[in-house]
C-alpha cells in the first residue's frame, strides 16, 4: 500500500513539473517521472513474495512464480517512453534553434 | 563533432569492440535469458556512440549516418514483419511459432521464430538509437536555420 | 476474410517501413506505395463493413493463442464501421496531399509517419487488448505529433510541443488506469475485464480508474475544459493532416475508445451509471456551447474549422451521453458526417492556402468564388453539411441526435442541439462571406490542380450521397453499429464463444 501512495506521489510530482515549470527540459524531465511512476506500479502489480524469477526451466509443481505480465508491459511503456522522450527532446532543440530559448513563455506565439 | 583525447581513442578501441560483441550475444540469447532485441540493440548502440564520440565525426558523416541508419531500421522493421507473415502464410496464423519444437530447450538453437524476431529487433533497435543520437547532438550541423 | 484484421495493419506498416528504403531511389515511388497500400486498406475495409455478419465479430488471435491468454483482434460491426470511416478520409487526404506536399521536403517522411498513423488508428479500433490498444494509440499519437510539427516554423514546433504535452499527459492517465485494472483484475483482455467488472463492488477505487480513464479519453477528444491544444495543433499541420487529425483521429482516439470501454467494458446504461452518462452529457454539452461561441470570433480559416471540430465532438459526446437507440444512431451518423464534412473544409482550407499562402480571413477581399469555383463550391456544400441542412448527411445525423434526446426526456439538452446548428452555420458562412463570396477577386488566383479538386469533389459526392441514401444505410451500416453498443457487456461473451476455443 505504502509503495503504491508513493508511485501516485511520483506521478503527481512529474504532473506538478509539467503544470509548473517554464523551462521546456524540466517539462520534459517530468514526464520521465510520470513515465516511471508508472512502470514502477506495474512492476509492483507483478511481485509475489518469496517468488522466484519466471524463467522456466524445467515444469516444477508448487513453486511461486512472480507474474512475468507486468515485465513485458513495462518493457514496452520503456520502449514507447524512449521514442517520446527523443521526438520531445528534438522537438525541444529544433524550437531552440528558431528561438535561442528554452522558455515557455517567451516561445508563446500562437493564441485566441 | 570533435574527437576526443588519445586516452579516451585508446580506450574506446580496446573495449568497443568488447561492447559490440557483447550487444550481439544479448541478441542472440534473447530467448534464453534475460535481454533480448531491444537490449541487445541499444548495447549495440552505445558501442557505435562511442566510437563517434571518441573519434569525432564531420557534418557530411553524419548525414549519411542518418541515411544509412534510416535504411538499417526500414529493414529491421520489415524483418521483423516478415516472421510474423510467414507465420502467417505458412502457419496460419500471424506470428505462430512456426517450428517450436526444433533443437532443445535451453540451447542456441530452440525456440523456433523467436531468436529470427529478436535479430530484427535488434538491427532496427541499434539503428534507431543511433539515429536519435546523432538527431540529438548534432542537430544544428543537419538543419542549418 | 479471416485474414482481414492483420492485413489491415500488415499492409500500412510494411508499406510505412518500405517508404524510406525506396524514396532514396526516387521520390515518386514512395507516393506509388503509399496509395496502392491505401487502395488496399479502403477495399479491405469496405468488404468487411459490408459483409461482416451482425453479432458475429472476427476475433484473430495472434499466434493461435486463445482469448483470454494471447492478443486478440476483435472486429465488429462498430469496429467495421469505423475502419471504413478512417480508410475512406484517409485514401481521399492522401490524393489531396499528392500534391499539396510540392511546398514540403522530405516527402519519403511525411508518408512514412501517414502510414505510421493510418496503423495506429487501425489497431485501436480492432484490438481487444487493453495494453495493446494503449501500444497503438501511442503510434498514431507520436506520429501525429511530428506531423503537426512537420512544417518546423516556429509557431508549428510549439503547436507540436502544446499538442505532445496534452496527448502525452493523457497517454499517462490511461497508462495509469491500465496499471490499476490489471492489478485488479489480472487480464487485460477487454472481454476478460469485462467478465471481472461485473463480479466487482463499486469501491471509490474503481470510480478511481473511471475517472482516470475518462479525463484520458476527454483530453484525446478535447471536450471542452481540455480542449486547449486543439486549436493550436490541428490548424498548424499540412491541410491533409489537418483534416484527418480534425476527421477521424480524436474520433477514434477519444470518441471510439471510450464508447469501447465504457459501453463493452464496464457494460454502463443509464440505470447501472447515471453518474457517467450525466458527465457525459455536460461534457457535450459544454463542449458545443463553448466551442460554437469561440468559434464565433475566430479569423484565422483553419482555427476557426478547429473550434467547430471541438463543437461537433461535443454532439457526439452529447449523444453517447443520451444513450438510447436513437441517439446512438445519431452518433455514429454524425461520426460518418462529420469525418467527411470536416475533412472536405480543411481540404478547401488548404486549397486555398495552396493558391493564396493566406490563412488570415480578415486579409481576404472576397470573391475568390469566380476564381477557385470547386473549391467554393466544395466548401459551401460542406459547411451545409457540417451545420446540419438537409439533405445532406449532416442533417440525418443531427436530426437523430435530437429526436434522440426529446425521446429520453431531456429538452433542454435538444433544444441546444438544435439552436447551434444555426450557430454553426452562422459561423461556417462568415468564411463563404469574407473569402468566396463578392465581386473583387485577388488577381492571378487558379483554381487548384485537378487531384486536389477531385479529392474535394469526391468528398461532396459522398456528402451528398450520404444524405440520400440514409434510409439505406441505417439498417446496412449503423443501426448494426449501434446495436454493439446497446448490448454492452454481451461483447464478452461473444467473444469468449468464438475465440476461446483455440
Amino acid at each position: 500500500m505504502i509503495i503504491l501512495v508513493a508511485s501516485l506521489i511520483l506521478f503527481l510530482v512529474g504532473l506538478y513539473a509539467i503544470i509548473t515549470k517554464r523551462n521546456m527540459i524540466k517539462v520534459a524531465v517530468g514526464f520521465s517521472l510520470m513515465e516511471y511512476s508508472v512502470n514502477f506500479l506495474f512492476a509492483i502489480v507483478g511481485f509475489r513474495p518469496g517468488a522466484l524469477p519466471p524463467i522456466l526451466q524445467a515444469v516444477e509443481v508448487g513453486k511461486v512464480y512472480s507474474d512475468p505480465l507486468p515485465q513485458a508491459l513495462v518493457l514496452t511503456a520503456i520502449v514507447i517512453g524512449l521514442g517520446v522522450t527523443a521526438f520531445m527532446l528534438s522537438l525541444i532543440l529544433r524550437l531552440y534553434n528558431r528561438i535561442g530559448s528554452f522558455d515557455l513563455e517567451e516561445i508563446q506565439r500562437l493564441k485566441g | 563533432m570533435k574527437g576526443m583525447t588519445p586516452i579516451v581513442k585508446v580506450v574506446a578501441r580496446i573495449i568497443g569492440g568488447f561492447i559490440f560483441i557483447y550487444g550481439c550475444y544479448i541478441v542472440l540469447y534473447g530467448h534464453l535469458s534475460p535481454g533480448g532485441g531491444f537490449a541487445g540493440g541499444a548495447i549495440i548502440a552505445a558501442g557505435l556512440i562511442l566510437a563517434r564520440l571518441a573519434f569525432g565525426t564531420t557534418a557530411s558523416q553524419e548525414r549519411s549516418t542518418l541515411i544509412s541508419s534510416s535504411i538499417f531500421e526500414s529493414t529491421g522493421g520489415l524483418l521483423f514483419l516478415l516472421v510474423g507473415l510467414l507465420g502467417l502464410f505458412v502457419g496460419g496464423y500471424f506470428f505462430i511459432n512456426l517450428f517450436p519444437s526444433f533443437g532443445t530447450p535451453g540451447r542456441l538453437v530452440s525456440a523456433g521464430s523467436i531468436p529470427f524476431s529478436n535479430i530484427a529487433i535488434g538491427i532496427k533497435v541499434a539503428a534507431a538509437i543511433l539515429s536519435i543520437f546523432v538527431v540529438l547532438a548534432s542537430t544544428k550541423y543537419i538543419f542549418k536555420e | 476474410m479471416e485474414t482481414f484484421p492483420v492485413l489491415l495493419i500488415a499492409i500500412p506498416l510494411g508499406g510505412a517501413f518500405l517508404v524510406p528504403i525506396l524514396c532514396k531511389a526516387w521520390d515518386r515511388l514512395a507516393e506509388i506505395v503509399t496509395g496502392l497500400c491505401l487502395a488496399a486498406v479502403l477495399a479491405l475495409s469496405i468488404y468487411l463493413a459490408f459483409s461482416l455478419e451482425a453479432g458475429k465479430p472476427l476475433v484473430y488471435l495472434f499466434g493461435n493463442w486463445p482469448v483470454p491468454l494471447g492478443i486478440a483482434f476483435a472486429v465488429d460491426r462498430l469496429s467495421a464501421f469505423m475502419l471504413l470511416v478512417v480508410s475512406i478520409l484517409v485514401f481521399f487526404s492522401y490524393i489531396f496531399a499528392i500534391r499539396y506536399m510540392d511546398h514540403f521536403t522530405g516527402s519519403g517522411k511525411f508518408y512514412t509517419l501517414y502510414l505510421l498513423m493510418l496503423v495506429g488508428m487501425n489497431g485501436v479500433v480492432m484490438t481487444g487488448d487493453l495494453f495493446n490498444m494503449f501500444v497503438f494509440m501511442e503510434i498514431a499519437g507520436i506520429s501525429s505529433y511530428a506531423l503537426v510539427a512537420f512544417g518546423t516554423e516556429a509557431e508549428e514546433l510549439e503547436a507540436g510541443f502544446k499538442y505532445m504535452v496534452m496527448g502525452e499527459i493523457a497517454s499517462m492517465m490511461i497508462l495509469l488506469a491500465i496499471a490499476f485494472i490489471y492489478a485488479a483484475t489480472s487480464t487485460l483482455n477487454l472481454a476478460d475485464i469485462s467478465r471481472s467488472f461485473a463480479a466487482m463492488d463499486k469501491t471509490p477505487g474503481f470510480w478511481f480508474v473511471l475517472i482516470l480513464l475518462m479525463s484520458g479519453f476527454s483530453i484525446k477528444a478535447a471536450l471542452v475544459p481540455f480542449h486547449s491544444w486543439l486549436p493550436d495543433a490541428h490548424p498548424s499541420a499540412p491541410a491533409p493532416i489537418s483534416a484527418l487529425l480534425s476527421g477521424v483521429f480524436i474520433k477514434v482516439l477519444g470518441v471510439y475508445a471510450m464508447a469501447r470501454i465504457f459501453f463493452n467494458v464496464y457494460g454502463v446504461s443509464r440505470a447501472s451509471y447515471p453518474a457517467v452518462f450525466n458527465a457525459l452529457l455536460i461534457l457535450g454539452l459544454a463542449s458545443i456551447i463553448i466551442a460554437s461561441l469561440l468559434a464565433l470570433k475566430q479569423t484565422d480559416y483553419k482555427r476557426l474549422l478547429a473550434y467547430s471540430s471541438i463543437s461537433q465532438i461535443g454532439y457526439i459526446v452529447l449523444a453517447l451521453g443520451i444513450g438510447n437507440e436513437l441517439a446512438l444512431i445519431g452518433a455514429l451518423a454524425h461520426i460518418l458526417s462529420h469525418s467527411l464534412g470536416k475533412g472536405l473544409l480543411f481540404l478547401t482550407s488548404g486549397s486555398v492556402v495552396y493558391r493564396v499562402g493566406e490563412r488570415d480571413i480578415t486579409k481576404f477581399t472576397g470573391g475568390l468564388g469566380k476564381q477557385m469555383p470547386w473549391t467554393s463550391l466544395s466548401y459551401n456544400l460542406g459547411a451545409l453539411s457540417v451545420a446540419g441542412m438537409p439533405p445532406f448527411l449532416g442533417f440525418f445525423s443531427k436530426l437523430f441526435i435530437i429526436l434522440g434526446a426529446v425521446k429520453a426526456g431531456f429538452i433542454v439538452p435538444a433544444v441546444v442541439a438544435g439552436l447551434f446548428a444555426v450557430v454553426t452555420l452562422g459561423y461556417l458562412l462568415k468564411i463563404t462571406n469574407k473569402v468566396f463570396w463578392g465581386k473583387e477577386g485577388i488577381k492571378g488566383i487558379k483554381e487548384s490542380p485537378f487531384v486536389m479538386v477531385f479529392a474535394m469533389v469526391s468528398l461532396v459526392v459522398l456528402l451528398v450521397a450520404g444524405g440520400a441514401f440514409f434510409f439505406w444505410l441505417k439498417p446496412h451500416l449503423l443501426q448494426p453499429a449501434a446495436d454493439v453498443l446497446l448490448k454492452g457487456t454481451e461483447y464478452a461473451e461473444i467473444v469468449f464463444r468464438i475465440g476461446a476455443g483455440g
